[in-house]
């Protein structure tokens, strides 16, 4: 009954994934907490995820919500101590070596070799999410909508979130 | 180049770690929430303005190689600068202030958030508006990629690791890890380094 140890193992693991940004355990996270656990359904992770958008600070926040779902308060402090512990301490190591290592020849192929891999994590996070998010003409229009945007204009993409919401309202609405 | 551009950056480094010094934690602490309570649509740039720009904390260029480290690292880039800044200024007790002060807003936020969603989430009104947010939130991704992708892919066979990665996640329903040590070992074996230019001419 008690999901804290649960909740603490995924986030955890899922923390180590995220290397080049909260998207790159996306896939992941959907597998751990929607078919192995069962704490939401694979459509509220992506309306937690896609409104978290909207939300200052770190972009993966939303993660306090399914630890608050799943555990109440100590499964949302749970959820953000497994989830930032972690990489906090790596990061807090590592940095400090890696600064040494300026002239190592293998950190700049380490950099190289590990940037096509992250992105590529990046946007396969991303298409798992289309596949719960795009499910029509609409949101395909919207999500390209945001794309061409973003590309032409120097906009807060915070305020066009935002935006799609009330064009959500506007196309979903059932009459 | 870069060997005596890395040079001349770590020398003013000492002196700026010392002139910081008397940066307190709670300072430390209170910036961080400031910039975790207002950096609406992505924090870097909200980073930058807050550290380099109103407090002088880490200069530009450092700015720039504190932010490459935190995107080779896992964890996100917010928290991984917010860990490496505190740990210049005021080392572990810093790095400690910076990451709650950078998390607390949002997690809060997310926690009303979850909490209202929970009960109001199957609304008419809240499932369409949801329905725009989250297709818009595909877009902004594929935005971040393609400009991930611009700065730091160097020719196609890095658009053929990243394709690599993509179809052993989506596809093959690989894991994370297992995807990122061998799609990683093969990329990073390709860029091993090349000592002398008759080598890489050779291949």
């Amino acid at each position: 009954m008690n999901q804290i140890p649960a909740l603490v193992r995924v986030f955890a693991y899922l923390s180590i994934l995220t290397v080049g940004g909260g998207m790159a355990a996306f896939p992941e996270m959907k597998i751990l907490t929607v078919d192995v656990h069962q704490w939401l359904t694979f459509s509220q992770l992506i309306h937690l995820y896609s409104v978290g958008q909207m939300a200052p600070g770190p972009n993966m926040m939303m993660i306090v919500s399914i630890g608050q779902w799943a555990g109440g308060i100590l499964g949302a402090i749970a959820v953000l101590a497994a989830f930032f512990g972690p990489t906090a301490l790596l990061a807090f190591i590592v940095a400090k070596a890696w600064k040494k290592l300026e002239k190592w020849p293998w950190r700049t192929s380490i950099q190289q070799g590990l940037a096509p891999v992250s992105i590529g994590l990046l946007l396969a996070g991303c298409f798992t999410m289309a596949k719960g998010a795009i499910t029509g003409t609409e949101t395909a229009a919207i999500a390209v909508a945001v794309l061409l945007i973003l590309l032409q204009y120097k906009v807060n993409p915070a305020l066009l979130v935002l935006a799609s919401a009330g064009v959500g309202i506007l196309t979903f609405m059932p009459k | 180049m870069s060997e005596t551009a890395a040079k001349l950056v770590l020398q003013p480094e000492a002196d700026s770690a010392t002139a910081s010094s008397e940066v307190s934690i709670g300072q430390i602490f209170l910036e961080f929430l400031i910039i975790g309570a207002t950096s609406f649509g992505g924090v870097v740039p909200y980073l930058r303005g807050s550290l380099v720009t109103k407090r002088h904390w880490v200069d530009d260029k450092e700015f720039v190689q504190m932010l490459s480290i935190s995107q080779s690292l896992p964890g996100l880039n917010a928290t991984n600068m917010a860990i490496l800044v505190g740990d210049k200024l005021r080392g572990a007790l810093g790095s400690i202030a910076a990451i709650i002060g950078i998390c607390l807003p949002g997690s809060v936020l997310m926690y009303v958030v979850g909490m209202f969603y929970r009960i109001h989430g199957d609304h008419d009104f809240v499932t369409a508006a949801l329905k725009g947010v989250a297709a818009a939130a595909v877009g902004l991704i594929l935005f971040t990629v393609m400009g991930l992708s611009k700065k730091s892919l160097a020719g196609k066979f890095d658009f053929v690791f990243m394709a690599l990665t993509v179809i052993a996640v989506n596809r093959l329903h690989q894991s994370v890890p297992r995807t990122l040590v061998i799609v990683g070992l093969l990329a990073i074996l390709f860029h091993r380094p090349r000592k002398k230019q008759k080598e890489s001419a050779t291949l």
